[in-house]
């Protein structure tokens, strides 16, 4: 992996950063990683809108921000909303003559519990309304911002402080809710998921959302060490093993045809992934294996339907 | 010259979002709030209004949407009531701290439960600590000539706040008044284009919305409450404008036959016409009443409201609110402490009525002149006084 790093990394990133260095973000973060790889490719004619969460505290105790473009913060649940109000607003001020046609991108971020959770309904307004903006989620499986909490999408068997493993459970006790399905649910042109670990796809997917005309929706797997309870230095190794086990596999969903975004000939066990994180260390044999049971069959589920797919999209 | 025309007041509140020319409306349906909203859409449908129409899924995204909306410099409006108010609850707070001009006509009704479709203040009174402006309007006309006018104050540099024009469910919001709508072109001499002074803009990129530690959240809080309590000039000012222009006259506190009056009522939003009549009665009657009619909320007008009280002997208040488990109305206890440290001020009475639709007749305001008297005479161990209640 780090040979693809080197051949293509310096040459084609650019070395603009929307999102600066300086952040307060934890050590070895990939949410971070995976903002300031987005914001590269969104360059500087956009406006972020960014809910409560991890990356609004990091990025913004006054009076530093970490954002050179226009940035605003509201509330947690509401960021698919402010977005819709945002390019609307855009919209009719620029029909209307009071602001020039600059082609202006709007862009939401938010975590995976301001997405699936408490975000949901605004999200899927959003999307149902065919706003044209990109919702990026960043996904880092948990409330990390208060404490690591479950969330809808924290995956099964993941100790939580409020779903914490016991003598009477096992953790995370449902499984992840698929968030792109919904998306994809909506009808709406693009959706995608992603990994920083995969630095160049994340870039490409995040450009292609932004050229598409309507709602695009990008679901971005974020390993944190804190709440994942897995080494600092192991965050691009982390994410890659969820991709390559098939627990998190990448795709794309174009006007409804999915793509796979990389040919796994074969899963790694999901073993060699789990074994990496504290949140899963009480896990016994037979859970794990119920886990690549299900990990198999949905990674299976996904092939088909991006056979069935046309390749022309 | 515009013409006195005949109109549903919902209709004609919708029409004077239109005459503000607005970029954006945001709205979520909710009775009685619905022919406002209803009639906006049809006017963007119809391309009488040039403006994007959000259809939103709550109200929550209403509102929210209006931030996001007026963030990148659109003159944004919506309109609401009860349950749709108190679902937005939490995002005023950010339109206000925001500086956000946003303009919002809330229809009053009752908040459940019981569910109640009509009108009392409750939906208002809960949210007066929001920062927004807040006034209350008694008939069509006034609602009108408020909603120009909340986009001339709101988006004054000077103010930078959002408005709230309540006016009272159904029995305002669904009557069909003699009302004049003002010309296009004397909306557009009036009120200045919205020119906010920092738009979100690739441009001029700026952070809105920053997370303040406890070392600036006070000074943050305090320049707040220092622009809402200075907008008072800038609405005195917008009236005295509007009276210039239009010719209709609009105060904070307006006071109705109180010369010589030793007892005044007080009453907010469209209960007030009725109280004008009851009042007529009673002066026919040698009676020597008179009315406050309070019209702006928030920011409280201190000032006026003492000078308006000062000579009577009974102040009776009518709250359409009930704090529960406090002093009574909100209405009636803001003015207490407005009254606290005057030398002479009157002996106030607060009654609550008129809760989710209760009729108020002009019987009823003479009965609670009769009570109001003789409460203030004897006294009472209870704070304020539930009207017209079958216990």
């Amino acid at each position: 992996m780090m040979e693809t790093m080197a051949v293509h990394g310096p040459g084609i990133i650019t070395e603009e950063e929307p999102f600066t260095p300086g952040h307060r973000a934890c050590s070895g973060c990939g949410e971070a990683l995976s903002v300031r790889l987005a914001a590269k490719a969104i360059g500087n004619n956009a406006i972020i809108v960014n809910a409560t969460g991890c990356m609004e505290v990091v990025a913004s105790p006054f009076p530093h921000t970490s954002w050179r473009i226009p940035w605003i913060h509201t509330l947690f649940e509401n960021t698919a909303a402010v977005a819709s109000g945002a390019e609307a607003g855009l919209r009719a001020l620029v029909k209307k003559g009071k602001r020039p046609e600059k082609n202006v991108k709007v862009v939401a971020l938010a975590g995976d519990g301001g997405t699936s959770d408490i975000g949901l309904q605004a999200l899927s307004g959003a999307l149902e309304r065919g706003h044209d903006l990109v919702y990026i989620c960043l996904d880092n499986e948990a409330y990390m911002n208060t404490g690591i909490q479950r969330s809808s999408a924290t995956p099964f068997g993941a100790s939580t402080t409020t779903s914490p493993a016991g003598r009477e459970s096992l953790g995370q006790v449902t499984w992840k809710k698929n968030l792109p399905a919904i998306a994809v649910a909506h009808d709406i042109p693009y959706v995608a998921t992603a990994c920083p670990s995969y630095h160049r796809d994340l870039m490409k997917k995040v450009a292609k959302a932004l050229e598409v005309k309507g709602p695009a929706y990008i679901h971005v797997l974020s390993v944190c060490p804190v709440g994942w309870r897995c080494a600092t230095e192991d965050t691009i190794k982390v994410g890659r093993l969820a991709v390559r086990t098939g627990v998190f596999p990448l795709y794309e969903v174009e006007n409804g045809q999915y793509k796979l975004s990389l040919t796994l000939t074969k899963l790694e066990p999901v073993d060699s992934y789990l074994k990496l994180q504290g949140r899963f260390r009480h896990l016994t044999e037979d859970t794990i294996k119920i886990i690549q049971e299900r990990v198999n069959r949905e990674y299976a589920k996904l092939v088909e339907m991006a056979s069935k797919s046309s390749p022309s999209g | 010259m515009a013409k006195r025309v005949g109109l549903e007041v919902s209709v004609a509140v919708g029409d004077a979002a239109k005459l503000a020319d607005v970029d954006v409306v945001a709205a979520y349906p909710i009775t009685p709030q619905t022919h406002i909203v209803e009639h906006l859409a049809e006017l963007v449908a119809n391309g009488e209004l040039r403006a994007a129409y959000i259809p939103v899924e709550s109200e929550h995204s209403a509102m929210s949407a209006c931030l996001g909306a007026s963030a990148v410099g659109a003159r944004t409006f919506t309109a609401t009531a009860s349950q749709g108010l108190e679902l937005m609850h939490e995002v005023l707070y950010v339109a206000s701290a925001l500086r956000l001009p946003i303009v919002m006509a809330v229809v009053n009704r009752a908040l459940s439960a019981p569910i109640s479709i009509w009108c009392d203040h409750s939906d208002a009174m809960a949210v007066r600590d929001s920062g927004w402006i807040q006034m209350f309007v008694e008939n069509g006309q006034e609602a009108v000539d408020n909603v120009i006018c909340a986009f001339r104050i709101g988006e004054d540099r000077r103010v930078l706040l959002p408005v709230m024009i309540h006016l009272d469910g159904f029995s305002l919001s669904h009557v069909i008044e003699p009302i004049i709508l003002p010309e296009q072109s004397e909306v557009a001499r009036f009120l200045p284009p919205y020119d906010p002074p920092l738009p979100l803009d690739p441009e001029k990129p700026v952070t809105v919305g920053a997370f303040a530690p406890p070392f600036i959240y006070t000074e943050v809080k305090w320049a707040q409450e220092m622009t809402l309590e200075g907008a008072k000039e800038v609405i005195l000012e917008c009236w005295r404008e509007f009276a210039n222009t239009f010719g209709r006259h609009y105060s904070p506190v307006e006071s109705y036959r109180t010369e010589g009056a030793k007892v005044l009522l007080m009453t907010m939003g469209s209960l007030s016409e009725t109280a004008m009549v009851a009042v007529d009665k009673m002066r026919d009657e040698g009676k020597e009443v008179g009315l406050i009619k309070l019209r702006l909320w928030r920011p409280f007008p201190f000032a006026e409201l003492r000078q308006a009280v000062r000579d009577a002997e009974v102040l009776i208040v009518l709250d359409r609110a009930l704090s529960f488990g406090g002093p009574g109305g909100p209405v009636c206890s803001e003015v207490k402490a407005a009254l606290y440290r005057e030398a002479r001020r009157p002996e106030v009475v607060g009654f609550v009525g008129g809760l989710g639709g209760r009729d108020i007749s002009m019987a009823d305001f003479e009965e609670m002149v009769n009570q109001g008297i003789k409460l203030a005479e004897a006294g009472s161990e209870r704070e304020f006084e539930i009207f017209g209640v079958r216990e």
